[in-house]
């Protein structure tokens, strides 16, 4: 199969920090602080790889929008196995209200100009948790979409895509082109091997504004305040009644994107 | 040697624990309750504890000795506060027990004598991480697999890895080991320099402030003095370490022997052929059955090698066809292997679960591990004796090894609740230690000694060694503060 995919691959702050707001509530602090590839991107990024190990694919192109340090982003995905990247480059106002709507518009707009028969990416971000880019992308091109992908392959020129949804697991079968979107279980992303980031640097990134893709970059949204998540705290409770509804507080508070995952003790051997 | 015992005689005035006579335990209730108050003003509230749930979990670890709790553990979140704390700790003569991750396996963080746990867990950044020079420093609280997370983005990675995910400078403390060591070597050869803070509270760099060469010749290896001394010389509280790249491409295989001494020949042979091996892995008969009945696999029920190679793509095929020809010149036989993940973790599975499917024979059970290593030629031997041992004494003890270095684990599944059992279990671990001295071996290859080991640790290096060792403690910690009962 010849076809061509494209991965969006988004920087964000990576997603063992402890995200500080800042002081004037404009934003959370991004000064020296760890950024990565978003996790749900890596997964991406490891589908289209796969697709093209098992020659369903013959060409993965990574892209990612923003300013100059998007590249070490792309770097990465092309240290993972893409073949090359497109770097949009957005910096200043136009990347603090860079957001779904801008985003998809791009990938729409190179989605046609590059040719892609697929696109890949992931279900969200773990700094804004908007999950609309891949829906609003398939909007904009009328492609079918595949999202919360936990399983994807290719049969003939259709693709049959497991979703997780919240009843359980729907196997739906979509006609190429088409826009999907991973899922935390659809595989387990590679490390960038340090021979393949060596390799990755003779890849070629190409540079692109929105100017040139006619893409119109201004936001409908503005964002007024951001604040820190109110204290936790603790409760002690000691009887049964009083500890259910603790029990039942605790876990409907909505989990903050971006808070570090506690570790996990395995066994030793 | 005369002018040594001279100087040991000049300072056993000043070493109680070994001139004989009770010792009196030095954290009395009173003095710890005083040093409060001191500890909140440089830790905090919340960086101080004397909850009892708190004390607890931070009184045990992954062994079979019992809970031992601290009287209080404290928190501190910088080397200058563990100073602090240890200086106050120090004029009050209070024992001082350093904590990890609690993930060790010889009953290190026991508070035999009570006293103040530091857990060091908020002191959790990676520090100058520097690429091309392949190093990085850690704080305490930053743990194997979050390091190698940390490191994702740049090709690089720390592969020692005992299975748990461990405290770096835990594991530094232990001189931990694992699966990879015989490729990429253990702690010893990968610490390239210490922060420590000492029982009075001095903080020390062991191979000077910031210094981080790849090699030195300079004075005395102090670094790797620390390595292993499992808190009882001071508390480390950074760590850098050597970093290496990922490998461009792994394999991993499974192959069956006809019987331990073809698969430790084949190791052997392996080794001699410069295959650069990664992980060779031996399951015995017992495991294996455990293994598949665990998992509901198949695999064939006798002595079984997983290997993983790690290298370039080209080299890989290379690899795996010398492998496959020295175990098939060795009587093995299904060898299989597998490039991509799923597959290489499908073949290594039983490898991965073997620690659950030992405990998974005897439901309701508790497992202990003992750990000797002997020189690789040694190693049939000491299997077949112990696997006899195992049956003439009833035990449950499917075998798990590092063949490469010549290191094994009896993973004994035994009832805590049975005296006879756990009589009969005790004896035997130390019969299986002995052996391995008798073969030129140590009684522990990766866990370290803790506890339950000291006897064997004097058996070993011998008296005078010990005394040598004992000097040492005493120039460092004269009080014999720092965790108490331990290693000698």
């Amino acid at each position: 199969m010849s076809a061509r995919v494209l991965v969006g691959v988004k920087r964000v702050i990576d997603y063992a920090v402890k995200i500080r707001v800042k002081p004037d509530h404009t934003g959370v602090v991004t000064d020296g602080v760890k950024h990565s590839m978003n996790p749900f991107c890596e997964i991406a990024v490891e589908e289209a790889v796969k697709l093209k190990e098992k020659k369903f694919v013959k060409e993965v192109v990574a892209v990612s929008c923003g300013p100059q340090q998007v590249q070490e982003t792309i770097r990465t995905a092309l240290a993972m196995g893409a073949d090359r990247g497109i770097h949009v480059e957005v910096s200043g106002k136009d990347y603090e209200t860079l957001g779904p709507l801008q985003v998809s518009k791009i990938l729409a707009a190179l989605a046609k100009k590059e040719q892609a028969d697929l696109i890949i990416l992931g279900k969200q971000a773990i700094d804004d948790d908007c999950n609309q880019t891949g829906q609003m992308t398939a909007a904009l091109l009328d492609w079918p979409q595949g999202t919360f992908a936990s399983e994807v392959n290719i049969e003939a020129d259709m693709l049959k895509v497991v979703r997780e949804v919240d009843g359980g697991l729907e196997t739906i079968k979509i006609k190429l082109p088409a826009v999907v979107t991973a899922d935390l279980r659809l595989n387990t992303p590679r490390y960038a091997t340090l021979p393949n980031i060596m390799k990755a640097k003779k890849k070629k990134i190409a540079n692109v504004k929105p100017a040139d893709l006619g893409v119109d970059m201004s936001s409908r949204l503005e964002v007024l305040k951001n604040i820190e998540e109110a204290d936790a705290g603790g409760a002690v409770q000691t009887n049964t009644e009083g500890l259910s509804s603790l029990v039942m507080e605790q876990t409907l508070r909505p989990v903050k994107s971006g808070s570090a995952p506690s570790p996990i003790q395995t066994r030793p051997m | 040697m005369t002018l040594f015992r001279q100087a040991l005689l000049f300072t056993s005035s000043r070493l109680p624990f070994i001139c004989g006579g009770c010792r009196t335990y030095s954290a009395q209730a009173g003095a710890v309750e005083r040093v409060i108050p001191a500890f909140r003003t440089v830790s905090g509230d919340e960086g101080v504890s004397v909850g009892s749930a708190v004390r607890e979990q931070h009184g045990r670890d992954e062994s079979v000795h019992r809970c031992q709790p601290p009287d209080v553990v404290v928190f501190p979140r910088s080397v200058e506060e563990v100073s602090a704390l240890a200086k106050i700790c120090h004029h009050h003569q209070l024992p001082m027990i350093p904590f990890g991750t609690g993930t060790g396996l010889e009953g290190g963080v026991g508070a035999l004598k009570g006293g103040v746990c530091f857990s060091l867990r908020k002191m959790d950044q990676v520090l100058d991480l520097h690429q091309e020079d392949f190093d990085v420093t850690v704080e305490p609280g930053v743990t194997r697999k979050g390091l190698n997370s940390y490191l994702r983005d740049t090709g690089l990675w720390f592969p020692v890895d005992p299975g748990a995910d461990a405290s770096l400078c835990g594991m530094a403390a232990t001189s931990a080991s694992g699966t990879n060591a015989v490729r990429y070597g253990t702690m010893r050869e990968n610490v390239l320099n210490l922060e420590v803070v000492l029982a009075d509270g001095t903080v020390l760099h062991t191979a000077g402030k910031g210094r981080r060469p790849r090699k030195t010749s300079a004075g005395y290896n102090l670094t790797n003095l620390f390595v292993g001394s499992e808190g009882t010389l001071g508390i480390i509280t950074k760590t850098t370490l050597r970093l290496f790249g990922i490998p461009e491409s792994m394999v991993s295989a499974v192959c069956s022997f006809p019987s331990v001494q073809s698969a430790v020949d084949s190791t052997v042979q392996v080794l001699q052929a410069g295959v650069p091996i990664a992980r060779i892995e031996f399951l015995d008969d017992v495991m294996i059955n455990a293994c598949n009945r665990f998992n509901n696999l198949s695999y064939a029920v006798a002595p079984t090698l997983f290997l993983e190679f790690h290298g370039s793509s080209k080299s890989m095929e290379e690899q795996v066809s010398i492998t496959e020809d020295i175990t098939r010149d060795n009587g093995g036989s299904d060898f299989a292997w597998a490039e991509d993940e799923e597959t290489r973790g499908r073949l290594w599975k039983a490898r991965h679960d073997a620690w659950y499917a030992a405990l998974a024979l005897r439901p309701g059970c508790k497992a202990y591990s003992t750990d000797v290593c002997v020189p690789i030629s040694r190693l049939p031997q000491i299997i077949v004796e112990t696997k006899e041992d195992l049956i003439r004494n009833n035990i449950t003890g499917p075998i798990a090894g590092h063949v490469g270095d010549g290191n094994f684990h009896c993973l004994i599944v035994l009832d805590p609740n049975d005296p006879d059992e756990v009589q009969r279990v005790h004896s035997f671990t130390e019969r299986l230690a002995r052996r391995a001295l008798a073969m030129d071996g140590t009684c522990t290859g990766e866990h370290g000694i803790g506890l339950g080991k000291r006897a064997l640790l004097r058996e070993e290096v011998g008296p005078l060694a010990i005394e040598v060792m004992q000097g040492l403690k005493a120039s460092l910690d004269p009080k014999n503060l720092m965790n108490p009962g331990k290693v000698l």
